[in-house]
């Protein structure tokens, strides 16, 4: 008896949670994102949680799987991609809304190596030496691709050459599906050293990883281009997601964990503050 | 058939009863028992097509998504060639190692008590239900070059992360558990009297284990060999973070699955209906060797 009055109760407490969350705004907003955009768009995240109320609910991983993930039916609301290839696999599955596709941020690949480098790496010039052990992207992967991208630079410069570039593949102990492997790798003093971003250098990681920059003229520059899904059931929302991305405020976040700016005018507020003050 | 025919019975005994009661409701019962029954039966007989299609429709559709010429193409691709070959190379090498580490063990184990049997016993099987991820870490931490033991083996020159030999100890660590069990049940099978009579006819006890224990073990030993093969062959989340992803040296068939569907679908395919392939025998050698292993119990 009493088990049937308990269960009773559950039923018409399931009951009611779910009406109510019917009745409601959404309380999730589903954002597949890069997995070199983990922390700072794990801060973003928060930000829209405090201004909206809504929670963001993130899929980090390379944008290879994740357009994999959404071309095969997993749904998002946005899509924040580390190159526009995997961005234009989605596109052409169409399911990108293509009216707001845009670049929300640069970032530059960069040698990253264990705080106490025990193989006593410089810079791109000892990456060909024997016996090291060096963790890059597959070549899905976009910091896979920009690896690849470097290389042939490298390789058709006089001071490097083609052999340079054998003796750097030479090296690749592991491929990776996602640039935070390539970090964790490297970090926990597995490899020597590995390619990724630039801003894998976080704060948090600075204590277990050092970077070291690639010139200027072998590195590429990494645009990140972001937009909304068509499925999305809460396109208003996820247009304030990425206008937060793009505000002041969500630029200031992204160049501290050392994203660069991309040019133009940022937007100045977002749409959610704009609503309170209109409120 | 036999349940078939205990429920007929039961149904006309129940028939018989009711009868006895009354005599109006005699041509309704039967009707209603005869009704129910074939309600059971259609109600089972979809029941066990649904079990089979949910397995089917996964496998057949790797089959429908990649036609046969497509298959055959990607089969000169690189990636499945030196996938086939590693995977086929590391997984016998692990059978190998599996078989010459754990048939002393599953022989003890199955015929003398020792104190602390218990617990080797256990550790023995935890494996099979430790998450292949906390295998991988756990390898890592102790053969990885910062690892407990790695790092000793590291100021020798000797490294095993992100090579083949990793692969292999990634294997066997996941894999041992299922050799082991199956052996050690093979060899309880095998009644002591057996050995008693070598024993006391003069044979020597190596020559008793080689030449009567061993070869009256010897189909469960085995398929439990096959079947520790076959998990290897499988075997992905500890080979991922302990091995790395190397084309060529550490990346297995599982873990070209897992790229190539993110670039290449048809390579994806390809190998995953090689390794289908594969299962498919695995499991009609298991199949065909126990029953051997019964009939020899039977007769």
């Amino acid at each position: 008896m009493i088990y049937k009055r308990l269960f009773g109760a559950i039923v018409v407490a399931l009951v009611l949670a779910t009406s109510t969350g019917l009745c409601q705004e959404p309380e999730e907003l589903t954002v597949f994102a890069a997995a070199s955009l983990t922390g700072a768009f794990g801060e973003i995240g928060q930000l829209y949680e405090n201004e909206t109320g809504i929670h963001v609910l993130f899929n980090f991983d390379g944008s290879q799987a994740l357009a994999t993930q959404m071309v095969n039916g997993a749904y998002a609301d946005v899509f924040a991609s580390a190159n526009t290839k995997q961005i234009n696999v989605v596109k052409k599955a169409g399911l990108m809304n293509t009216s707001r596709i845009a670049i929300f941020t640069k970032n530059k690949p960069a040698l990253i190596v264990p705080i106490d480098n025990p193989a006593g790496i410089t810079g791109l010039s000892d990456l060909n030496r024997s016996g090291l052990k060096i963790v890059i992207g597959t070549d899905d992967v976009p910091i896979g691709d920009y690896t690849r991208q470097i290389m042939d630079k490298l390789e058709n410069d006089t001071t490097y050459g083609y052999w340079y570039k054998v003796g750097f593949y030479n090296n690749v102990v592991s491929r990776e599906t996602n640039v935070n492997y390539i970090v964790s790798k490297v970090a926990l003093g597995e490899a020597d050293a590995g390619i990724a971003y630039k801003s894998d250098v976080t704060p948090a990681m600075a204590e277990k990883i050092a970077r070291i920059e690639i010139p200027e003229k072998y590195n590429v520059i990494a645009e990140y281009p972001m937009g909304a899904l068509n499925q999305t059931r809460y396109p208003a929302q996820a247009d304030m997601f990425m206008r937060l991305v793009e505000s002041d405020q969500g630029r200031a976040v992204l160049e501290k964990y050392g994203f660069d700016p991309v040019s133009g005018p940022a937007i100045p507020s977002t749409a959610a503050s704009n609503a309170k003050a209109a409120a | 058939m036999n349940s078939k025919q205990v429920i007929m019975a039961s149904d006309q005994a129940k028939a018989g009863y009711i009868k006895g009661l009354s005599v109006h409701t005699d041509e309704s019962v039967l009707i209603s028992s005869r009704v129910k029954e074939i309600s059971l039966k259609a109600g089972l007989g979809l029941i066990l097509f649904l079990a089979g299609a949910f397995i089917a429709l996964p496998v057949a559709s790797l089959f429908i998504k990649s036609p046969l010429d497509v298959t055959l193409r990607s089969l000169h691709d690189p990636v499945v060639i030196d996938a086939l070959r590693l995977s086929l190379t590391t997984s016998a090498l692990t059978a190998v190692t599996v078989v010459i580490m754990g048939t002393p063990v599953a022989y003890v184990n199955a015929r003398f008590h020792y104190p602390g049997k218990e617990v080797l016993d256990s550790l023995i099987d935890l494996p099979v239900i430790m998450p292949p991820a906390v295998a991988g870490i756990a390898l890592l931490m102790a053969f990885g070059r910062m690892g407990i033991l790695g790092h000793h083996l590291n100021a020798l020159g000797i490294t095993i992360a992100f090579t083949t030999v990793a692969v292999v100890i990634a294997q066997v660590f996941v894999s041992s558990p299922l050799y082991i069990r199956q052996a050690r049940t093979s060899f309880e099978g095998v009644a002591p009297e057996y050995e008693n009579a070598a024993r006391t006819l003069g044979a020597s006890r190596v020559y008793t284990f080689s030449h009567v224990i061993l070869p009256m073990a010897s189909n469960g030993l085995i398929s439990g060999a096959i079947m520790a093969f076959a998990r290897s062959l499988g075997e992905f989340g500890a080979t991922i973070m302990f091995a790395g992803n190397f084309q060529g040296r550490t990346q297995t068939m599982p873990l070209a699955i897992y790229t190539a569907m993110q670039g290449d679908l048809d390579v994806s395919l390809c190998i995953s209906i090689i390794l289908v392939a594969i299962s498919f025998v695995v499991i009609a050698m298991v199949k065909i060797l126990t029953r051997r292993v019964h009939k020899n119990a039977g007769s």
